[in-house]
């Protein structure tokens, strides 16, 4: 097992390296760069400003030695300096981290409890209304763009019946401690979580209730019928045991990007997360900010793939790892 | 030397009588909007919108101006001009300390310039006639110039020339000093604390040299990202202030018939936005004069003005705008007329080539308005092809003259030598800017003008030259004007006094009042 470890970790080393170059490539091919953009904000640059700014970012010299220097910088573990927020780029990220764990580890918890939830539940009630109900609304949830619900729900619960709060982490200036705080947050939390989790909740209950659909089939489980077993314990046992094996897989899949944030659920309810960072990056052309967001999101998809292949091993036994 | 004293202390008072007709109540917290997040508060290192609107509060200038655009007292209290037009002899206010207690003096106004001139892009061009700054005293500074320039006096409101305490960043590298991150001001408000993606705190200065102000204790900047959330975020209490241009034009009717909400378009006479279509000089069909002309007659502005603007803005009627110094609408005048403009465009030899409209990526109002010319433009028989961009992208292409018709809009800082001019002069044909004369027009008559313009003395003489710029280039069209843009204010009913110079918001919240 550590040897498979080893290598996958050898492998991922090698993978984000050429992330790192495909995306510093990539973001230099769009139009416009930092110094433009800023010296556009200033309204009224001139040539000198443009050339200072270019200089400061190291924007003057040739591509190859941009990226010679970032790559250096990312083998000692520096991400560099946002040219727009004038700070480091590690600090920017450290300081976004938590409200973007809080916000999508919450949402992916949601989900993923009543993705399956529900998803077992049309499976054992196939072709029943509830299965209809169940999947109908799965499909909305899943086909409906994530800002729109995000708006439509801030215009109920925030506008409408004014029970929650439509932006922001906290009550700004309540200066909450203690289990205040934690209600505070709480209450902020909720419209977020639960807009993104909707859309992640519809995933697991389509993938859960045809998993177990196509697991109830084998003559593992008419077996155990034979054998006497209560349904229940068939049905939790060896139906949704086996059935989750691709819902470990989108799991897996999901908590990876779970640093990059949720760009539209963090713009829309200005949550103070990464991918919110890693937008308005974007539109900057902050380039450090920008690829150092990458950077870490990339290593959580690798190393969540990693952690992914291990479950897998513990939720089923037939899998053995290669030597 | 005859000494023309301005005294605009009786303008000051004037005003303050009309502004001040209720009693202020002092204390309490506003909740503003601010968006986007600024990438710094040290103004006279980061010139951005956001920068200065926040940044207002916490650095002054030596001058404030009215509505009028006529200089007001700021950390300056008196000035006059020798006879000649080219020594400035600036009184400054006694007992100004920085949010350190140190004290304000001549010294630091002297450091202010050179300071600018390194790192402010707007000052740089502004001060490209000053001679020498003098400080016979700690409280009266000299500034002597090459020459005459009619709008030296124009040039010293805070976010144009913000004072820089000399103590802080005296030898040292501007750009990484410590105190960028904990900006020093004199102004009114205190910067207290930045979460970053969350809120900037500015809380009062308890020692501001204007006894009594200002009446506010604390300003919350909220940031937030999205314009529909930041309209919800004013509909349900949780904001006050809504600065111009912080929501989408087609919410601004709905919000301002909310109960206790009031709005304003003052405060942005001294910017006053021009918007215009940028059309390149240089080649295509945009090349042509009579092109030029037919695109004048194809829009539809007064549409633009009443259904995409919601009726807040004016159209426009040349490069100048209604609300700066030396306009004139005895300028030829382009009413929309579809037939003439088929004429023109007959006249002209338009074969149907295609035009690419650049829409300027600023949010939906824009787009709608790009989708609307792009509808006059085809009614006419022109092809138009529409290039979708963001704002890197969009600075890109105009800057390096890769459009035919580009939408923009830029400040005129009160003066045709500050925001007019660089437009349209030779001069400013150069690449790498999006804010210069993009379209390449060339002429050197009007080279000549505003030259001239810029350092004429007395204003009488300004003016001609100013009238007949204006006419010359509205019958050449380089650029085809829209609209005079109105970013309306909204705020709750019971904020008082927030806008009273023609700075607006940008001049900082310390007249501002609650009514609570």
């Amino acid at each position: 097992m550590l040897s498979f470890i080893a290598q996958r970790l050898a492998k991922a080393v090698v993978v984000l390296l050429a992330i790192v170059v495909f995306n510093f490539m990539l973001i230099r091919m769009a139009p416009g760069d930092p110094a433009i953009v800023m010296a556009g904000e200033a309204g009224a640059s001139d040539q000198i400003f443009v050339t200072q700014l270019r200089e400061k970012f190291g924007l003057d010299q040739p591509l190859p030695v941009q990226l010679y220097r970032y790559v250096k910088g990312i083998a000692t573990l520096d991400l560099g300096f946002s040219f727009r927020q004038q700070m480091p780029v590690a600090q920017l990220i450290a300081e976004r981290l938590p409200a973007t764990l809080l916000l999508t580890v919450t949402a992916f918890v949601i989900s993923l409890l009543l993705g399956v939830l529900f998803g077992t539940l049309a499976a054992r009630f196939a072709g029943t209304w509830a299965d209809t109900a169940i999947t109908i609304l799965a499909l909305i949830f899943y086909a409906t763009p994530l800002f729109w619900v995000a708006l439509m729900a801030i215009l109920l619960f925030s506008v409408s019946m004014e029970w929650l709060p439509s932006f922001g982490y906290e009550t700004v200036g309540a200066n909450y401690t203690g289990f205040a705080h934690v209600l505070d947050v709480g209450a902020h939390l909720i419209l977020p979580a639960t807009t993104m989790g909707l859309f992640f909740m519809a995933t697991y209950a389509r993938m859960t209730r045809a998993s177990m659909l196509e697991v109830k089939r084998h003559d593992f489980v008419k077996t155990a019928r034979a054998k006497g077993l209560r349904d229940a314990v068939i049905q939790r046992r060896h139906v949704l045991r086996n059935a989750l094996l691709p819902v470990v897989t989108l799991a897996g899949l999901q908590a990876g990007t779970l640093v990059g944030g949720a760009v539209l659920t963090e713009t829309v309810f200005a949550w103070p997360g990464i991918g919110r960072l890693m937008y308005e990056a974007l539109l900057q052309r902050d380039y450090n900010l920008l690829l150092g967001v990458f950077v870490v999101c990339s290593a959580m998809v690798l190393a969540f793939n990693l952690i992914t292949d291990l479950i897998y091993r513990a939720v089923d036994p037939r899998i053995e790892f290669a030597s | 030397m005859l000494k023309r004293v301005l005294l605009s202390l009786l303008v000051a008072s004037a005003l303050s009588t009309a502004t001040f007709a209720e009693e202020p109540k002092s204390g309490g917290v506003i909740n503003a909007v601010i968006q986007p997040e600024p990438p710094g508060l040290m103004v006279g290192l980061v010139q951005n919108g956001p920068t200065q609107m926040v940044a207002g509060n916490i650095y002054e200038g030596l001058l404030r101006y009215s509505p009028k655009l006529e200089p007001l007292p700021g950390l300056a209290e008196s000035w006059s001009v020798s006879e000649d037009g080219k020594i400035y002899t600036f009184k400054l206010r006694k007992g100004v300390t920085w949010h350190d207690n140190k004290p304000f003096t001549s010294a630091d106004v002297a450091f202010s310039i050179d300071f600018l001139k390194q790192t402010h892009p707007r000052a740089r061009g502004n001060l490209a006639q000053l001679d020498k700054v003098e400080t016979p005293d700690d409280y009266t500074v000299v500034f002597t110039l090459k020459q005459p320039f009619g709008p030296f006096l124009g040039i010293f409101e805070v976010g144009s020339l913000p004072m820089i305490p000399k103590h802080i960043y005296e030898g040292t590298d501007y750009k990484t000093n410590p105190a960028n991150n904990t900006p020093i001001g004199t102004g009114p408000f205190m910067f207290k604390e930045w979460q970053k993606g969350s809120f900037i705190r500015l809380v009062k200065n308890p020692n501001y040299y204007i006894k009594g102000l200002p009446h506010l204790d604390e300003i919350y900047w909220h940031v937030i990202p999205d314009a529909a959330a930041r309209a919800v975020a004013f509909e349900t209490g949780k904001v006050d202030v809504l600065p111009g241009g912080s929501v989408e034009n087609f919410d601004v009717p709905r919000l301002t018939k909310l109960k206790n909400v009031c709005v304003t378009g003052a405060g942005w006479e001294f910017f006053s936005p021009h918007s215009w279509l940028w059309l390149n000089n240089r080649q295509g069909p945009t090349a042509n004069k009579k092109f030029r002309q037919a695109l004048m007659y194809a829009i539809d502005r007064n549409f633009a003005k009443d259904v995409i603007w919601n009726g807040l803005a004016k159209v426009a009627t040349g490069p100048s705008a209604s609300t700066i110094k030396y306009y004139t609408d005895k300028v030829t005048t382009y009413d929309y007329d579809p037939a003439k403009a088929k004429a023109l465009l007959k006249e002209a030899g338009y074969k149907g080539e295609k035009v690419r409209l650049l829409p300027l990526p600023y949010g939906e109002t824009w787009q709608r308005w790009a989708e609307a010319v792009k509808q006059n433009l085809q009614d006419v028989g022109i092809n138009v092809e529409m290039i979708a961009t963001d704002v890197p992208g969009w600075n890109q292409k105009v800057a390096d003259w890769d459009y035919d018709i580009a939408f923009t809009y830029l400040y005129q800082y009160g003066d045709p030598a500050l925001g007019v001019g660089r437009n349209y002069i030779s001069s400013q044909i150069s690449k790498g800017s999006p804010f210069n004369n993009v379209e390449g027009y060339s002429n050197p008559e009007i080279d000549q003008l505003f030259a001239d313009g810029a350092t004429a003395f007395p204003d009488s003489k300004r003016q001609d030259i100013y009238l007949k710029a204006q006419k010359i280039l509205t019958d050449d069209v380089p650029v085809a004007w829209q609209l005079e843009l109105q970013f309306p204010t909204i705020t709750r009913c019971t904020v008082k006094n927030l806008v009273t110079t023609a700075i607006g918001v940008n001049d900082g919240f310390r007249d501002a009042w609650l009514d609570k």
